[in-house]
């Protein structure tokens, strides 16, 4: 067992050797990186490191690592989800972020408020143009600076089964009455079958939900913050979606689930209420279905009116902690702008483009695959993006949207009062705020 | 723990087999039943699951299998130039290696701990009592601040040392030695003249191989199961485990399709080695036997 000693020294030897070297790096990293902008140091390219999850990212950062020989960018793949949030913070709060990442809109107020962007209105600032200001909003935070680049949206839109639809004698939806009486009509002539069902693990879809309907969950004036996710506009949509529940006419089981999937490959439920990058989802759960569904705009609470909300979409951010700002500030703005990049974003990476020139581009000419049936699909799309509310997130949507599980999870399987789960979201999301140490009125 | 687990398997020898078959107490034989099959089904879901492609998973019988289990794993190898590879062998070194280092440092505290009277060997103790109660979960932040300030954030080594010390292996390795070593063998070994460090290695160490296998095996399987820490040290994705590399496949955003049929495949490969380790090192649980027949 000499050995076993032997390796032990070995080793602690190793990680004092490793620790040295590490040391070694950095330091020599922060002096080298003290002029570094856009041109590479004698000590060869700026090398930046780029924590994302959309999948293909690598083959779009290729095209850039191939033009850019001075600053040459690694794509890290990281899981989506509230897990990362919570690991960038760690990190930045460690010193130990990477340069670039990529953020939900929704996370950006809480991003910024642990100060872990950096603000790029100096590189970036004059970007503005190139995208929706409803969408440029999300970025700025309503301030002067910009704490990242818009890459892609999620505009709510009404996907359904043409065929079942026929089959049923269902209208489309222009309205949400009318939705709620397809929603009747089928239950009635099949009980087996549902329109949809209210999700209570995707607190996304009914935050767009609100949105369209008017909804401002978190206002500032000055430095103090408003919280009203249980206001007038929320309370409708809560009220509406709480009958159907009730009535049995939708179903009340979560989304993204194998049932849920089976559900939509097998008919049963004939509908969803979801975003731009639907095509996406439907294409991995039902895949079977290819060219049976069709898509519609949002149905409207009065009739007449063209509004949507959004779901999802996300954005390139620079952080405090990176040494080469203006470097990563210029390749986030390269990748959500550029035509080519755009055109792999779309094509490699699943992603519905924020910039506003993409979205009739021509990496968008040709409807998805999934959706063959309908050519004008990212015409209509484009059409629909141009109508959506503005959104207002504040520094802790990640607490508001556990405690929408919580609250929303027990009132959809009880088929219980939906007003009375949303007052609950409103008091956790505030408690949360004081307790964190933010001012709020009211 | 260990020594329970061995004696169950003692066979009783010289009891007919008709006597023993009279002996059969079926509630307790139907309650384990139903045990096996509530610990088993899930096994069975992922073995028939990972067989359909993924027009098949969602849309064909829970439990008849498909035709896809080919295309499965060709697609997971092909996924990003055969990253999953990369992540098993990363798996297999920080659960390798790391179990490997915890056994050798739960060993020589172990039998420190039992066999030597010293100031603050109960505190000591005590100290690691306490941190076999504490949840690893509740370590993988602080330990990632203080990796991070060791300039070790991100390195296969923020990984490998938080696995080397193990409260648990330690007090299984002081419990063992406690039990199996007698000290009339250590006070022979000495008055033949042996070294403190030679008693160790030669008498004492075969005498505990058992125990040690068993931490070897409690830790390998921790480690190689282990998610927050890793997910919280690493940031470079071609140095991630398997249990953090399969969770990119399932998180891609909501704008793209998860890898379910890929995430199954690589959850059913990833269980294998688990598997072939518990069945090739089941010989050295029989040792015990052997060695525990030198005394009485």
């Amino acid at each position: 067992m000499l050995s076993m000693h032997r390796r032990i020294a070995l080793g602690l030897t190793a990680a004092g050797v490793a620790t040295a070297l590490l040391a070694g790096c950095s330091s020599s990293g922060s002096t080298s990186s003290a002029g570094a902008s856009t041109q590479a140091t004698a000590s060869g390219p700026v090398k930046l490191t780029y924590w994302a999850w959309a999948p293909g990212l690598d083959q779009v950062v290729a095209i850039w690592n191939k033009s850019h020989p001075n600053i040459q960018v690694t794509v890290e793949k990281q899981a989506s989800g509230d897990d990362l949030l919570t690991k960038v913070i760690t990190a930045a709060k460690a010193g130990g972020a990477p340069d670039l990442v990529q953020a939900e809109y929704q996370a950006l107020p809480t991003l910024v408020s642990n100060n872990v962007l950096a603000d790029i209105s100096k590189q970036d600032g004059s970007a503005s143009g190139k995208f929706a200001a409803g969408i440029w909003k999300q970025v700025t935070l309503g301030s002067n600076a910009v704490y990242a680049i818009p890459q892609d949206s999620g505009p709510l839109m009404f996907f359904y089964r043409k065929d079942l639809f026929a089959k049923y004698g269902l209208t489309v939806p222009t309205t949400w009455d009318q939705f709620a009486a397809d929603a009747a009509k089928l239950h009635a002539a099949d009980p087996k079958k549902s329109l949809t069902t209210f999700s209570s693990n995707d607190a996304g879809l009914f935050a767009g939900l609100a949105q369209q309907a008017g909804a401002s969950w978190w206002t500032t004036s000055g430095d103090t913050w408003k919280v009203a996710i249980n206001d007038a506009a929320t309370q409708k949509v809560a009220s509406f979606w709480g009958n159907l529940v009730k009535n049995g006419t939708i179903d009340n089981q979560p989304m993204y689930t194998p049932a849920w999937s089976k559900a939509l490959a097998d008919g049963s439920q004939l509908a969803w209420v979801s975003a731009v990058w639907a095509p996406g989802v439907l294409s991995s759960s039902a895949p079977a279905t290819k060219g049976k569904w069709a898509m519609a705009p949002l149905p409207q609470w009065s009739a007449g009116e063209n509004v949507t909300g959004s779901w999802g979409g996300s954005s390139t951010a620079v952080t405090n902690n990176s040494k080469h700002q203006d470097a990563a500030a210029q390749f986030a703005l390269w990748l959500n702008t550029d035509p080519t990049a755009v055109a792999a974003l779309v094509k490699d990476s699943y992603v519905y483009p924020a910039a506003s020139d993409a979205q009739t581009g021509g990496a968008l000419a040709t409807a998805p695959d999934f959706f063959s049936n309908q050519p004008d699909f990212y015409t209509s799309a484009a059409k629909i993006a141009a109508t959506t509310a503005p959104a207002a997130w504040g520094p802790n949507v990640n607490v508001a949207y556990s405690a929408f599980k919580d609250a929303f999870g027990k009132a959809a399987q009880n088929k219980s009062d939906f007003v009375a789960a949303l007052n609950t979201m409103n008091q956790a999301t505030l408690a949360d705020m004081q307790k964190q140490g933010f001012k709020v009125a009211g | 723990m260990t020594q329970d687990a061995t004696r169950v398997s003692v066979p009783v020898s010289g009891s007919p087999l008709t006597s023993r078959l009279r002996r059969i107490g079926w509630a307790p034989t139907l309650g384990l039943l139903a045990g096996a099959v509530y610990c088993l089904i899930p096994v069975v879901w992922v073995l028939v699951a990972a067989t359909k492609s993924s027009a098949q998973l969602f849309t064909s019988f829970t439990l008849f299998p498909g035709t896809g289990l080919l295309s499965n794993l060709h697609d997971l190898s092909a996924y990003r130039n055969g990253e999953f590879w990369t992540w098993m062998l990363n798996s297999a070194f920080y659960a390798g290696v790391g179990a490997l280092l915890s056994a050798g440092v739960s060993g020589v505290t172990g039998y420190a701990l039992a066999k030597y009277r010293f100031a603050g060997r109960n505190a000591i103790f005590n100290t690691l009592l306490a941190g076999v109660l504490m949840p690893p979960v509740v370590l993988a932040i602080p330990q990632y601040l203080l990796m991070a300030k060791a300039g070790l954030a991100d390195t296969y080594w923020s990984v490998l040392i938080p696995s080397i010390l193990s409260p648990y292996g330690i007090y299984l390795a002081r419990i063992y030695a406690a039990g199996a070593i007698p000290d009339e063998l250590l006070e022979a070994s000495r008055i033949d003249g042996a070294s403190e460090w030679r008693t160790f290695r030669s008498v004492a160490l075969p005498m505990m191989m058992p125990g040690l296998v068993t931490v070897f095996l409690f830790q390998f399987v921790a480690i190689w199961n282990n998610f927050l820490l890793p997910f919280i040290m690493l940031g470079d994705d071609s140095k991630f485990p398997v249990t953090v590399g399969l969770f990119t496949l399932l998180k891609q955003g909501a704008a793209a399709p998860a890898l379910y049929t890929l995430v199954i495949t690589g959850s059913l490969i990833s269980v294998l080695p688990l598997i072939a380790l518990f069945l090739s090192l089941q010989r050295y649980w029989r040792l015990d036997l052997l060695s525990g027949a030198v005394k009485s």
